[in-house]
């Protein structure tokens, strides 16, 4: 069965969006979602690291990745407000990954499956690294569930309650980082931030608790995945922005839905 | 004052944003079953202090110590829950491993929050939330209760109300308490210390309680049953360090109808230091 390159791609989809779903309504309800593209774009960057000191790329990814959410948790609020930061950090992470692949010599490089991803490209060993990824993060999420979900509701309460929120945010981060990684090869760099939101965005309207609407959030990605696929396979479309037409319009029914309920539920008061 | 009991100490603890002094040589501490009051004009750094005192803020000098698995029971000033995060008070109140079955059912039926479980946080009014908030802190339960400025938004019953919460919930856990008041003057009956801050402790006292007296009356009417009492400043020094800023208001203040608006004047004056 992994000798069909369907199966292994959604295999591997799952596993992204095991890993996405939790991590998404983080960065939902952080405000995050401008964060999520700037590490998703300092990965170019680590791409042609990696090409240029022949290293796999998910290392190299996972590093420029870390680095950069690094950088931005310690100098967040210091000068500049988060934007303005993550504007700068973004942008010229990106710029400068295209630069540096264009001027490695002997490398013919195709730049678009690391911007849109190749899905259907991927072998068994990316299934074992994403799915490895996968189940890092997500339990890392579960162990600091509290401890996060708290400082993201307040981090006041969360240092009264003997949190470290700061170390907290940087178990978040590197969470996001390991993500980053993991998913490039899937649906590449500009599109990652719409696996983690869009999912998680859709999730909210039938959830009463954080812990409902993550996993709700995993199941969205998980259909957005095989529904992507299938589109892909019958209409002939690229594999990654399939993906996130399906959890868009996924996301649009869950409203459709949601608001459907709340006019009937109104008219029976 | 100090000594190896008190839960939270405090020793020369001063606070630098930048170039500008927050807070400076605080001495503090809070011993088992006291209630504190921490009054101070808006910009008089109380809210840094409380921050400080829960370790949400590290000062920039001085030693803050809090006594061994000290346990604290935190109510902020505000909650704003972000629109797109899903929270009912069932879920709120187990936030923070404080799952304690027989706790927890004890707390929500004398706070008074059992019929809002199944709520959203986000849908609360402001007594409901402040409610359900006294309900989590104390759910850890806790050794000493941290109040910012929690009867903000109530109205004068509403506020005598929820000190006598307080003092009722501070009986039975046997903690201690320390709220935080933006009100100069009137204050927390129960309250065995009040302090006045102002970029330093500018003084420390006992409340008067007045109940009996006929201005009292006409301040509170008789629906408070003796929760608030009036708190007289007594500063010995003035603020005249301060470049700009004549602090030359008294603190004497007349308890009669007038007081209200004085103490609105002096909230003014303290914020310009």
């Amino acid at each position: 069965m992994l000798d069909d390159f369907m199966f292994r791609a959604l295999l591997a989809g799952i596993g992204l969006a095991l890993a996405a779903g939790p991590l998404g309504c983080f960065v939902v309800w952080r405000k995050m979602a401008y964060f999520g593209d700037a590490t998703a774009h300092a990965a170019i960057l680590g791409v042609a690291l990696s090409l240029a000191f022949s290293l796999s790329t998910f290392i190299g990814v996972l590093l420029v990745a870390a680095l950069m959410a690094f950088c931005i948790a310690r100098l967040s609020g210091r000068m500049y407000a988060i934007d303005t930061l993550l504007g700068v950090a973004a942008h010229l992470s990106l710029a400068l990954g295209l630069v540096a692949v264009s001027k490695l010599s002997g490398v013919r490089l195709d730049l678009s499956s690391y911007l849109f991803g190749d899905i259907l490209a991927v072998s068994r060993a990316d299934i074992v690294v994403v799915w490895l990824g996968a189940v890092l993060t997500t339990a890392l999420l579960i162990w600091r569930w509290e401890p996060l979900l708290t400082s993201t509701l307040n981090p006041d309460l969360a240092a009264a309650r003997g949190y470290d929120v700061e170390r907290e945010q940087l178990v978040l981060m590197m969470s996001l980082a390991v993500l980053v990684a993991v998913a490039i090869k899937l649906v590449g760099a500009l599109l990652i931030t719409a696996i983690l939101i869009i999912p998680a965005a859709a999730a909210r309207v039938f959830s009463k608790t954080p812990e409902q609407m993550a996993v709700v959030a995993i199941v969205v990605g998980v259909l957005a995945v095989a529904g992507g696929l299938g589109m892909s396979l019958f209409a002939d479309t690229p594999s990654g922005p399939s993906i996130v037409v399906v959890a868009g319009l996924l996301f649009l029914i869950a409203n459709v839905i949601a608001s459907a309920k709340a006019r009937s539920s109104g008219r029976s008061r | 004052m100090k000594n190896s009991t008190s839960l939270i100490s405090t020793n020369n603890v001063c606070l630098h944003f930048g170039n500008d002094v927050v807070l400076h040589d605080i001495d503090f501490s809070v011993e088992e079953r006291e209630i504190v009051t921490l009054l101070g004009p808006n910009g008089s750094g109380k809210s840094s202090f409380l921050r400080i005192l829960i370790g949400a803020l590290q000062p920039t000098g001085g030693v803050v110590n809090r006594r061994d698995g000290l346990r604290i029971g935190y109510v902020p000033q505000r909650l704003s829950i972000d629109a797109n995060m899903p929270m009912s008070v069932d879920r709120f109140l187990r936030l923070g491993k404080s799952n304690r079955g027989e706790l927890k059912s004890k707390w929500v039926e004398q706070v008074g929050v059992a019929d809002l479980l199944s709520l959203q946080v986000s849908h609360l009014s402001g007594g409901q939330l402040q409610r359900v908030m006294l309900t989590h802190a104390l759910l850890a339960d806790p050794d000493i209760l941290i109040l910012d400025e929690a009867t903000q938004g109530l109205d004068q019953p509403g506020e005598a109300a929820f000190y006598r919460l307080i003092e009722q919930v501070r009986k039975e856990q046997g903690c201690a308490v320390v709220l935080v008041s933006h009100d100069l003057h009137v204050v927390m009956s129960a309250s065995d210390r009040v302090i006045c801050l102002n970029g330093h402790i500018c003084c420390e006292g006992a409340p008067t309680i007045v109940s009996a007296a006929p201005e009292y009356r006409a301040l509170f009417g008789l629906g408070t049953e003796g929760a608030l009492a009036l708190y007289r400043h007594d500063h010995d020094h003035s603020h005249d360090h301060a470049p700009g800023h004549a602090h030359n208001h008294s603190h004497d203040h007349a308890h009669d109808n007038t007081m209200k608006h004085e103490a609105k004047n002096d909230a003014k004056n303290d914020a310009d230091v």
